[in-house]
This record gives structure tokens, C-alpha cells and sequence, in this order.
């Protein structure tokens, strides 16, 4: 990692020095992973509202004829199925089946798309978005620069934001997203989020970063929020079993054993990866993805290895403690004939064995709006 | 947060308080603050003989796992219990409610390599910058 020097900023800094955010650095960003404690932050989404400054996040602009065809081409998932205010959740591969990034898909129309893809991915995704654009009447645009990102996660999301915008949001449905004016400001609106709780995800102009976030903050008060750091963003997400690139998908790993083979839709129009990723399910796979849980006092971490007996059978991608679980939960891979829930296992945890169960993510109930 | 002055340090962050023969350790306020919410504290039996610098236990936090070092050589004689059921007092009172295990010194004189309050001051103002 770079010196804390050469960090990008989001136009939201300032406000965190002034909430006492400790910032670390995060994908060549200087990202705030916490304010109160990362225990604290997760049980205020689970239990009433949080905020989340999420603008390292990259946004990428694809417009055009070709635009349909073009991404078609780039994802896994089956754009066929979208209409227009609707978001899809997708992986884009390699040829040998490598994952280039995971990612969210929105479309304005069949000429018009944005992407929101990882941090740590951005200027990979769009040279490689770019490069494969060629062949098709389409303009692809980096717009990370240009966009400001919040995540306001929890029970009463909607309560709040419906007092800062006239919008109908009671009408939106989750994976969907609207045009609308929050605080005055021009936003995309959408119903996603990465924390398992109902919420929205806004995109908007970093010019009016601190209206907004202090105007949320502001008429938050009446519903407990608080600001959350990327602490409790990543315990939140591991509850839920969602994946994050870096642990459960890597460019080497075959995202099929990793959880994901529901959104690669090998039947649906070519796609680039399309057959090495066939290849991969007629050969059978080897692993299966599960969660764990942890029957004794441990916390589990990625790359800890999982074990039948003395036998190692599989290996952790994310570990943690469990907030709301009040103990220790994992994300791995392990042998098939052992994945499935309700399985006794152990996880070695510096030289012990920890006895654990498989589950079926998620740990908690989720509490999207389906 | 001001450092306890009747304290010696480690360079990896663990206290001791020698009283005579006897003393106690913990984990600094630095240590804490770097771990976060620390969720699990694993101690070493009472009546263990311990070398400096072995590993005398671990502390578990919500987004890291690390080892505690002996700041000198000796005999436990007891471990904080209290952190089994509440192992947050490592974050909210290290110097205090949160110190984890006592032990007779072996070697009272061991303790003269340790940090002093302004060198370990100097250390962490480093680590910080």
C-alpha cells in the first residue's frame, strides 16, 4: 500500500475527521473503517440505521446502440431478463473463466447502462470494459471521479430518506433504482445495499457531498443513526454470506465453488468465459461453499483451513466474529460430500480444533424488501 | 490518553506494573485501540512458568487476532477471570479492570530492558505519525 500521502479522498473526509472516524487505508483510498467500534456500528444497522460512505466504490458508464449486446458479451448473468430501473448482481470473467470483478448492473434503458464495481478493481475494470468494447457502437465512460456514493442501511432507511425526497420510495422494490431529487440534489436512488438490512444505495454529484450527508444525518437523529466504517461493513456482509472480491472471489478460483454459480447463466447468450466455465461444471466440482459456524468460543479467519477429523478438507475465505451471533462464523469452501448443512466440522484456529457446523448462509434472517 | 507513569512497557504494546516480586500485565491503551472491540481473551494457566517475550496469551479482536507477549520471566499466580464474560474491559479500562494475568518475577532486574513511560511514549508517537 502506498504512504498515506498519495490516498485518495472521498469528498465525505472531512466530515468523518469531524465524527472521529479512524481511517486506514483501503484499495489506494483513505476509507474510515470505524467510528464507535465496529461491534457497536453493526448491531445500529441490524437494529435501527446506519450511514455509510461507500464513494471508493467505481462507476463505470456504458451508453449507446451496442450497449445491450456489448454487455451481454462482458457478464455472466442474463441481461435478457432486466428492464429499465431494474439492477442485476453479475460477475465478468476472463476467457479462462478467471473473475475480473463482481458487480452491479444498472439499466436506464437498453441504450444506456451504469456499472458499480469494486474499489480495488475500478481502473482494471474499466481498461478491461474498454478493451472489449471494440466491436461495439458503445461508449464507455469512467465516472468514479465524478460520483459521490452513500449506503444508508437499516430498518427505518426508508422512513428517512422519504423525508428528504419526494419520491415515492414505498413503490420500490429491492434490485430497482429511480432517478430522484434528494436535498435538491440529483441521485440516482437505488434499493441495494451490502449489510442484509433494508436500504439504498445514492449516487450523486460530489459538489453537494456535505449537504446531503449532514442533511441525513441531521433528520437521522429521530431514528438513532450513526455513521458506519468499513469494519462493520465487512461483519454485516459476512452474516449475510455475500461475497467479496479478495476473499471469496479471486481471478484464480473458480467462482462456481465459490457460491456463485447462480449468476452465471451458461444457457444464456455467449459471454466472454462462457466456455471454460462450462468446462468447469461438466468436469464436476470438487468444493462446495458454505458457511460455518462455530460451536465453541474461536474467531475464525480466512485461510484457515477446515478439517475433517485430522483430514484438511476445505478452507476458509472470510472469518469473523459475529456480532449478532455473539460468536465466531466463516465463509469457505470445503470437500462436497461434507458441505452440506447441518455437517460437523472443525476449523484450526492457531493449532486447536474448533468444532463447527455447516449452515446455509445466511447466519441472520435477512431483511430486504423482497 | 496519558501514559501511566508507574508503568513499564514492551515494544509490542503489553504493560507492567512491578510491585516487589509480584507483577501485573495488560495490554496498552495503543494496543487496544489498534485491535478494536476485542471479543475473546485466552489466558495461560495458573502456575505456568513463563520466559520474557514467550507468548503468554492471545487476544482476539473483531478484525484481528493477536499475541501477548511477557514483559519478564516468572509464575502466574492468577488471570483476570472477569475477562471471560467481558473481554471489552480490555478496551475500556486497559490499565485497570482490563489487566490479564499476575505473575512472581523470576528476575526482578529483567524488568530494567523494558520502556519506560517516555521512551514508550516516543514509540508510539512514531508508530502513529
Amino acid at each position: 500500500m502506498s504512504d498515506s500521502n498519495s490516498l485518495k479522498t472521498t469528498p465525505f473526509a472531512s466530515i468523518h475527521r469531524e465524527l472521529g472516524a479512524k481511517m486506514v487505508p483501503f484499495a489506494g483510498w483513505s476509507m474510515p473503517i470505524q467510528y464507535a467500534g465496529v461491534i457497536e456500528e453493526h448491531l445500529c444497522v441490524r437494529r435501527k440505521l446506519g450511514l455509510f460512505d461507500v464513494s471508493h466504490m467505481g462507476e463505470i458508464d456504458v451508453a449507446g446502440k451496442g450497449a445491450s449486446s456489448f454487455l451481454q458479451k462482458l457478464i455472466t448473468n442474463d441481461l435478457g431478463k432486466m428492464t429499465d430501473g431494474s439492477i442485476l448482481y453479475t460477475l465478468m470473467c476472463r476467457r479462462d473463466g478467471g473473475v475480473v470483478d463482481d458487480l452491479l448492473v444498472h439499466r436506464f434503458n437498453e441504450n444506456h447502462y451504469f456499472l458499480c464495481v469494486n474499489a480495488s478493481n475500478a481502473d482494471k475494470d474499466f481498461q478491461w470494459a474498454f478493451q472489449n468494447a471494440e466491436d461495439f457502437d458503445v461508449e464507455v465512460r469512467n465516472t468514479s471521479e465524478e460520483t459521490a456514493q452513500l449506503a444508508l442501511q437499516g430498518g427505518s432507511a426508508e422512513a428517512l430518506l422519504q423525508k428528504l425526497t419526494d419520491a415515492p420510495l414505498a413503490d420500490m422494490k429491492y434490485y430497482n433504482f429511480i432517478e430522484a431529487s434528494v436535498c435538491d440534489t440529483p441521485c440516482v436512488v437505488s434499493r441495494t445495499g451490502y449489510t442484509g438490512e433494508d436500504g439504498f444505495e445514492i449516487y450523486f454529484n460530489p459538489d453537494r457531498a456535505e449537504p446531503v450527508y449532514r442533511a441525513l444525518l441531521d433528520k437521522g437523529r429521530e431514528f438513532d443513526l450513526q455513521p458506519i466504517g468499513l469494519g462493520a461493513r465487512d461483519t454485516l456482509r459476512m452474516e449475510m454470506g455475500y461475497a467479496l472480491y479478495g476473499n471469496e472471489i479471486t481471478q484464480d478460483s473458480s467462482p462456481l465453488e465459490r457460491g456463485l454459480g447462480w449468476v452465471i447463466k451458461l444457457d444464456a447468450d455467449d459471454f466472454i468465459g462462457r466456455e471454460a466455465l462450462r468446462e468447469q461444471k461438466e468436469k464436476g466440482l470438487e468444493n462446495k461453499f458454505a458457511g460455518l459456524k462455530l460451536l465453541e468460543r474461536g474467531v475464525p479467519r480466512s485461510h484457515y483451513r477446515i478439517l475433517d477429523g485430522e483430514e484438511p478438507i476445505g478452507e476458509l475465505t472470510s472469518g469473523t466474529f459475529s456480532p449478532s451471533l455473539n460468536g465466531g462464523i466463516g465463509l469457505g469452501f470445503l470437500r462436497a460430500d461434507k458441505a452440506q448443512p447441518g455437517s460437523r466440522v472443525s476449523v484450526e484456529i492457531r493449532n486447536q480444533k474448533v468444532p463447527a457446523e455447516v449452515v446455509k448462509p445466511p447466519f441472520v434472517p435477512s431483511g430486504v424488501k423482497r | 490518553m496519558e501514559i501511566p507513569k508507574d508503568l513499564l512497557f514492551t515494544p509490542e504494546h503489553e504493560w507492567i506494573r512491578v510491585e516487589g516480586n509480584n507483577a501485573t500485565i495488560g495490554v496498552t491503551h495503543f494496543a487496544q485501540d489498534q485491535l478494536g472491540d476485542v471479543v475473546f481473551v485466552e489466558l495461560p494457566e495458573v502456575g505456568r512458568q513463563v520466559k520474557q517475550f514467550e507468548a503468554l496469551g492471545v487476544v482476539e479482536s473483531v478484525k484481528t487476532v493477536s499475541d501477548i507477549y511477557a514483559p519478564a520471566s516468572g509464575k502466574v499466580t492468577a488471570v483476570n477471570a472477569e475477562l471471560e464474560s467481558k473481554p471489552e474491559l480490555v478496551n475500556s479500562d486497559s490499565y485497570g479492570a482490563g489487566w490479564m494475568v499476575k505473575i512472581e518475577l523470576e528476575s526482578p532486574a529483567e524488568t530494567e530492558g523494558l520502556l519506560g513511560p517516555d521512551k514508550y511514549q516516543e514509540q508510539i508517537n512514531q508508530e502513529s505519525a
